[in-house]
């Protein structure tokens, strides 16, 4: 089970974008979190893997609180998960091919026997021919550097996935395709699934159930020496432009 | 209605090293009538940004270009020298609503400067008149009036997207070329901003967008053109192409039933490189039903290019 308990988290302790968020995954279990851009969502996933200390609130893996955050996380509960972010071209190192690309977590973390019958393993589930794994991230296109990075979420075999607007870049098609990916190694390995979005088309398609943002979040809002503002992130039409701080009730 | 952009089998291929070639383009032709919404929709990589880029002239300097694309004044612009392109077409007879707003928006600068500095250098304007018209300008583009004096990091993506629209739209062009405009945008933001781009088509433009997004396609297209590897393989009007008929491309076909509404199914395989192109048909490898006439490369006939198009079923049992 990942347990989220109280999390809140942000990037200026005093105006944090998410407050007091609680959200159990069970094991094997794919859960898609909707909520609009700019609401915290990315936040909270970031904090789900390892990647951001929130400033309150805890991380359970599987019965175990989170120890550390990011390079600090220890070695077991930070390979316990694979990561897909929204743009693979901030997420990849532009001097890796992609064969490297793909194996970085396996090397990171003292694994480097495993890597050539892992990434010949995965290249054909992904899609990805050797010649394009010998190629670097500006030799490729978005669709097939996602497929890459998809790659890498899973080489480490993971028993948490984080999925953060994962295909928000790419057309129907490759879109299908990834995907797919995930869902059979979800069968294959008994992963849980945290895939975070704001097409709810998509998630409700893809995911066991579907979690709104608005009702995990207890907004009360007072205004920092402006107009007063309506609760949530987002004015009606969705202007979100105005500083707005929440605190709990 | 009138046309505002005829192209013509517009190739475009870049020289690499070592004497290789990429066909980026191959052989595109449409036209696009003022008023009217005209959707190209394609993979990452399959040549539509390429497409755009050759209209305004922004091609790199290893680009070779072929056929035509005139604008409904008669200007040709793939022969048009930069002097001309820079001073009466962008801005003026082309206006871009560019890919990442954020990004097209100069980070330094308040919105109403922005602005300010276009309405001057196309209208003219100075003074009182100008600060008129530089509020008129963000009207139209639905900007609010007191967002102006912000910086574009203080935009939300979708008012960022609405000032670069309203920049776009100060020339008051005939022809509106927008860039992957909703990516990256949540679906309301998407929504908002393709319904805000078919009412300028609404009010007389000529709307070009390329995208990847179908949903984006159905809400404001008149027609979809299909681009797959660098040619255009169907243009349907979109009620057909969404519609119970569905396109007729086993390609575009592919494409609707990967929707996560629809089967959910991508197609199989990957599209071609574009340097290293088939002979026959692009589609073939990944083709369900390949036939041995996809040897050759299909000409766009009745607005599908496959030797063995979908046929609807009614049609299907008239000719039996």
């Amino acid at each position: 089970m990942l347990e989220l308990r109280g999390i809140t988290a942000g990037y200026d302790p005093r105006d944090p974008v998410v407050r007091d968020v609680s959200l159990t995954i069970g094991d094997g279990e794919a859960v898609g979190l909707l909520g609009p851009s700019g609401c915290g969502k990315s936040t909270l996933a970031r904090v789900a893997a390892l990647l951001h200390r929130p400033d309150a609130g805890s991380v359970v893996i599987d019965g175990e609180p989170a120890r550390g955050w990011r390079h600090r996380a220890p070695r077991e509960q930070r390979t316990a998960f694979g990561v897909v972010f929204q743009q693979p071209r901030q997420s990849a190192d532009p001097r890796l091919r992609l064969r490297d690309l793909i194996a970085e977590p396996l090397r990171a973390t003292g694994r480097r026997a495993e890597a050539d019958t892992r990434v010949g393993e995965l290249a054909p589930v992904v899609g990805l021919s050797a010649e394009l794994l010998a190629r670097r991230p500006h030799e490729v296109s978005d669709g097939q550097l996602q497929r890459a990075c998809v790659a890498r979420a899973l080489v480490a075999r993971p028993r948490w996935l984080i999925c953060d607007e994962m295909t928000a870049m790419l057309d129907a098609s490759t879109t299908a395709a990834l995907v797919g990916v995930v869902e059979a190694y979800r069968r294959e390995s008994g992963a849980g699934l945290l895939a975070v979005g704001h097409d709810a088309v998509l998630l409700e398609r893809w995911c066991d159930r579907t979690v709104r943002w608005e009702p995990l979040t207890r907004p009360f809002t007072v205004s920092r020496g402006l107009r007063p503002r309506t609760p949530g992130p987002q004015t009606p039409d969705g202007l979100n432009t105005v500083p707005v701080i929440r605190v709990t009730q | 209605m009138t046309t505002v952009l005829s192209v013509r089998e517009l190739s475009v291929r870049f020289r690499m090293p070592g004497g290789r070639h990429v066909a980026a383009v191959g052989d595109v032709s449409f036209e696009l009538a003022a008023g009217e919404c005209l959707v190209l929709v394609g993979e990452s990589g399959c040549g539509k940004s390429v497409l755009a880029s050759a209209l305004l002239g922004l091609l790199p300097g290893n680009a070779e270009t072929s056929g035509e694309a005139r604008l409904g004044d008669g200007l040709e612009l793939l022969s048009a020298d930069e002097r001309t392109l820079a001073r009466t077409v962008r801005g003026r007879r082309i206006g871009l609503v560019p890919q990442s707003p954020a990004a097209h928006l100069t980070p330094v600068r308040t919105v109403r400067a922005q602005l300010a500095e276009t309405v001057r250098e196309l209208t003219g304007a100075r003074g009182a008149a100008l600060a008129e018209a530089v509020e008129a300008a963000a009207a139209r583009a639905a900007f609010p009036a007191g967002h102006l004096d912000r910086y574009p990091h203080q935009l939300s993506g979708g008012l960022a997207q609405r000032a670069a629209t309203a920049l776009a739209l100060v020339g008051d062009a005939p022809l509106l070329l927008a860039d992957e405009p909703t990516t990256g945008l949540d679906r309301e933001l998407v929504d908002r901003t393709a319904d805000e781009l078919r009412r300028h088509a609404d009010a007389g433009h000529a709307l070009l967008m390329i995208t990847h997004d179908l949903a984006a396609a159905e809400r404001i297209a008149d027609r979809v053109a299909v681009m797959y590897a660098g040619r255009v393989v169907e243009i349907a009007d979109a009620a057909v192409f969404f519609g119970a008929a569905g396109p007729r491309h086993p390609y575009a076909r592919g494409l609707l039933d990967a929707l996560p509404e629809r089967a959910f199914a991508p197609v199989p395989g990957m599209p071609p490189e574009l340097g290293a192109l088939p002979a026959g048909c692009a589609f073939a490898a990944r083709c369900a039903t390949p036939k041995e006439a996809c040897e050759a490369v299909p000409a766009l006939v009745d607005g599908v290019a496959c030797h063995h198009p979908h046929r609807p079923l009614a049609e299907e049992a008239s000719r039996a």
